[in-house]
């Protein structure tokens, strides 16, 4: 289903000390598609990403401290419920996310509430090894039978919600690491929200890289075992007295 | 035994002069204030009448009594450093709720008025209230 002229669609970059690729980030998603309105959730950075930013033409919400990618999310997801806008793309500031892939993922949600782009899934080349290996395969496992549909890369950052999907990650957008990714894709499948994925090629990260020492990667398997099993025992609807505030 | 009767009385006597003039400061509120006030009743108690606790210690079939009193203390400290933790829990849901309330609300703004005035960060204001306020803190005392 192509968008229809009148939606307004909101990017939404959660940008944490990515002062030096914020700005051609920026660029490259103007470029790929016009007449998209891009929000800068800077999460307490010490350096100039919320100015540079601003300079290069994005709205940007300054987080007085750090937050994680989960607090800086759930602000863009308010702002789009208050806004009014159709759907929501989020994207890492950091450069991996190729921003031409932003139509296939709004393109996703005609059949679906919350899109992924998702590696693995034919394109690209990224491999994974050792206990990181088996947490994604774990992850990927669960989500896909919860979600019934095949789900290879459930951590991506690279994701499309449409409004119905905006308004439930606008109250319930977990802070917790891993909480964001994996949590959050429980949580709209419980509401009822459907989730698809679309293949996307990730390009490497150009500035720092992704750990893969195999204690870390251990300790990544650990924590997604337990936001993984902590997410499906939650009890729904959560009962937290600050949520529940957004109407819509 | 004398001496476990005043350490005990000792012990207690003054961390209900703590907790009284913590109170009083408004350093504690009082719901925290009521555990530690019954955990210090409790353990004047012990110390007036010990046989209770060696009591106590022959009813569940403790052989030393004093390990009952460990045992009880530890589970007593437990629970409240797991209830502390359940506080600071809600408290950072709380704080992270506002910052990003306080994100969005200046965002608000500045669309609204145009860009407002640099991070605080960036400047330091020539009365800088931070010597003041914690003189009044002082004060309070």
């Amino acid at each position: 289903m192509p968008l229809r002229p009148d939606e307004r669609v909101l990017v939404v970059i959660p940008a944490w000390n990515e002062a030096g690729i914020i700005a051609t980030t920026i660029a490259e998603i103007r470029a790929s598609r016009p007449g998209l309105d891009l929000l800068v959730v800077d999460d307490g950075s010490g350096d100039d990403t919320a100015d540079i930013a601003e300079a290069a033409g994005a709205l940007v919400a300054r987080l007085p401290f750090n937050l994680g990618v989960g607090g800086a999310m759930r602000a863009g997801y308010r702002y789009a419920l208050r806004e009014g806008y159709d759907v929501v793309v989020q994207i890492d500031a950091d450069g991996q996310h190729d921003p031409t892939y932003l139509d296939t993922l709004i393109e996703g949600l005609g059949e679906a509430d919350v899109v992924i782009g998702a590696r693995f899934a034919g394109e690209g080349s990224y491999r994974a090894t050792g206990p990181r290996r088996w947490a994604m395969w774990l992850l990927a496992g669960v989500l896909s039978r919860l979600a019934r549909t095949r789900l290879t890369d459930v951590t991506s950052g690279f994701r499309a919600a449409n409004r119905r999907a905006v308004a439930v990650f606008a109250d319930h957008y977990p802070a917790e690491y891993l909480g964001d990714t994996v949590e959050s894709l429980v949580i709209a499948i419980r509401v009822g929200c459907t989730v698809r994925q679309v293949p996307v090629e990730m390009r490497p990260r150009t500035v720092g890289q992704a750990s893969q020492s195999p204690l870390r990667a251990t300790v990544y398997l650990a924590r997604a075992v337990v936001a993984l099993g902590l997410a499906l025992v939650r009890r729904w609807p959560a009962a937290t007295e600050t949520l529940g505030q957004e109407k819509g | 035994m004398s001496s476990t009767f005043t350490l005990g009385l000792i012990g207690g006597l003054f961390t209900l002069g703590v907790i009284f003039e913590m109170l009083r400061r408004q350093r504690l509120r009082e719901k925290y204030a009521v555990i530690w006030v019954v955990v210090v009743l409790a353990t004047v108690l012990l110390a007036l009448f010990p046989q209770l606790l060696t009591r106590s210690a022959n009813v569940l079939g403790v052989e030393v009594p004093a390990n009952l009193l460990f045992f009880g203390a530890i589970m007593l400290l437990l629970f409240i450093s797991i209830q502390l933790s359940y506080e600071i829990g809600r408290l950072e849901e709380r704080t992270r709720t506002l910052a990003e309330e306080v994100a969005l609300l200046r965002l608000q703004h500045e669309q609204a008025h145009g860009p407002s005035a640099p991070e605080p960060t960036d400047v330091v204001e020539p009365d800088d209230r931070g010597v003041d306020d914690e003189a009044k803190e002082d004060d309070r005392w």
